[in-house]
């Protein structure tokens, strides 16, 4: 359930978000999820991959900042109300940013969660039967 | 054509030396008396006033430097008790401390006699309605203008800087016929005008007497078009006296110094020697009548040119051209004094950017653009998007604090700062001259 996530610092200037995506393709880095956040300045891209720790080097080596953080991934039911019954079993719990994405088997959609108590909602989710998708 | 004192302008260069000569022995003499820190220095130089015959004597005396200011912060360079010092101003300083000089009655005098040939030099009359858009505090240009003003009778509108639409409103229906300001504040207000439909040409002002920042020849025909006004340049700073010590009359080829009070100098910035005269390179003055801080050669650092022929306009007293740079790193960034190792001193202190940061000056309607730059190279910050944001916050917030000035924070992608020989490029001034 508990899954590596890269982020990285994307200046927001024309071509940027290209440039990195570039450097990624060419280590023949698969990007499995994708989530952008920005302000009119700068941006941050999020990215789930197949080896986070060889990215972060090879960014590391083209002069970009980029940090790897432990995140939640969890399946949840593609219909309505999926979303709400994770989040009433968080509600203590500080959720500092989170994004989709459909599972590449099934029907289940999935989310990223990036908490403040990564251990404690995972002992709190996977009582409740949640799992995390097949990477 | 409008004198405040025609003799004395219109004097003959032979009489007007005389009259320096005399003044600089006097003082060299007075210093020497009441300021130690002058005592020690001509000592050491070997120097007296009875060795000082003919003007060109003046090479041997030392040069006094913004820094012989600071190091005496706050009075020690003054010349008289305390007690006779009638008003204090200063400006921004390098290491937090600010310059500090003082003015005798006698002082406060001869600034507004000075500025009052000036004005009137540009045209201004005891008819005239001056508006003040000059900050009003320890900075010297609004209160310099404000008694020039009134000494030759014209009517002061003291309005200080800043809330652009009242300006407007009161220039609007008091008449005002002069404008004092920074060049860019005044085209500023011509835009605002506009924008609440008003056109600044249908207003009354006729004459602008701009100073505090240089002004390209491009913006004082915008300004010129955009009031349908008058455009005159005077130049001063506050360790000389303020505005006053020169300024353009209606010929605009130079600033006329008040010659009979500072003594100009152009020497070579590198070897402090004086150069020939028409020669370009750096300003140097000696306060010749100066009573609270007087001031032997000091250093400007401005770099200029000086004219001695006669001037169509009458006046004999020599022109300067406007300082065309520094012989010094300092910036003027929005008519503030700023030296980019204040910069560095509170960027340095912030752990996530260090010696990551970049200044970055350009221009942008007709008024300058002041960002920083800084490298994004602690990972840590991407945990949180509102990290990144907090540290622009705080970025902003200490120079506000330091220099008074709003800076735009743009955090970039480590080693996209220009960098020259290795060493990062700290500044980059893109701002139209």
């Amino acid at each position: 359930m508990i899954t590596k996530q890269i982020s990285i610092f994307i200046e927001n200037r024309r071509g940027r978000l290209s440039e990195v995506t570039d450097i990624i393709a060419q280590n023949g880095i698969n990007i499995r999820v994708l989530s952008v956040a920005d302000t009119t300045s700068f941006g941050i891209l999020r990215l789930i991959v197949d080896d986070p720790e060889r990215l972060e080097t090879i960014l590391r080596e083209n002069s970009i900042t980029a940090s790897i953080t432990s995140v939640l991934s969890v399946c949840i039911a593609n219909k309505p109300g999926g979303l709400v019954a994770l989040l009433r079993l968080l509600e203590d719990i500080q959720i500092e940013y989170m994004y989709t994405y459909i599972s590449q088997e099934g029907d289940d959609a999935c989310i990223i969660l990036r908490v403040d108590r990564n251990e404690e909602a995972v002992a709190r989710l996977t009582e409740a039967g949640y799992h995390g998708p097949k990477m | 054509m409008h004198f405040f004192q025609r003799d004395i302008e219109t004097m003959p260069r032979r009489e007007i030396e005389a009259i320096q000569l005399e003044r600089l022995r006097h003082l060299v003499d007075y210093v020497d008396r009441n300021v130690p820190f002058y005592h020690k220095r001509l000592a050491q130089a070997g120097v007296t006033a009875d060795k000082i015959k003919t003007l060109s004597d003046i090479q041997y005396i030392p040069y006094t430097t913004k820094a012989d200011i600071r190091d005496t912060y706050p009075f020690g360079l003054f010349a008289v008790d305390r007690k006779k010092i009638v008003r204090i101003h200063a400006s921004s300083g390098t290491t937090g401390k600010p310059t500090v000089v003082g003015y005798t009655k006698q002082d406060l005098e001869t600034w507004s006699e000075c500025v009052a040939r000036l004005t009137m030099a540009a045209g201004a009359t005891e008819d005239d309605i001056v508006q003040i858009c000059f900050g009003y505090g320890l900075f010297t240009g609004a209160l310099g203008l404000h008694y020039g003003l009134e000494k030759i009778g014209a009517t002061v509108v003291p309005s200080s800087s800043g809330n652009t639409e009242k300006q407007i409103m009161l220039m609007k229906d008091f008449g005002t016929s002069a404008l004092v300001s920074t060049p860019s504040y005044a085209y500023y207000i011509s835009e605002v005008a506009r924008d609440i439909g008003i056109d600044p040409r249908t207003l009354n002002v006729r004459l602008g007497l701009f100073g505090s920042e240089g002004c390209t020849v491009e913006l004082r025909e915008k300004i010129e078009q955009a009031w349908n006004l008058f455009a005159t340049d005077n130049y001063g700073m506050s360790e000389l006296m303020g505005p006053g010590v020169s300024g353009e009359c209606r010929e605009r080829c130079g600033m006329h110094f008040a010659e009979d009070h500072f003594l100009p100098e152009i020497i070579n910035p590198e070897t402090g020697e004086v150069l020939p005269r028409g020669e370009q390179g750096e300003l140097v003055v000696t306060t010749l009548t100066k009573e609270g801080i007087p001031l032997l050669r000091y250093r400007t650092k401005d770099i200029t040119r000086i004219h001695y022929d006669t001037c169509a306009c009458g006046r004999t007293h020599a022109r300067m051209e406007k300082p065309t740079g520094r012989s010094d790193d300092m910036l003027k960034i929005k008519g503030v004094n700023v030296f980019p190792s204040q910069i560095e001193s509170v960027l340095i202190a912030i752990p996530q950017v260090g010696a990551n940061y970049q200044i970055v000056l350009g221009t942008k309607n007709y008024m300058d653009t002041f960002e920083i730059n800084i490298e994004v190279t602690d990972a840590a910050l991407l945990d949180h998007f509102g990290e990144l944001e907090k540290l622009q916050k705080l970025v902003h917030h200490k120079l506000q604090t330091v220099l008074g000035l709003d800076a735009k924070i743009n955090l970039v992608q480590p080693r996209s700062l220009e960098r020259f020989q290795g060493k990062a490029k700290r500044v980059i001034d893109n701002r139209v001259r």
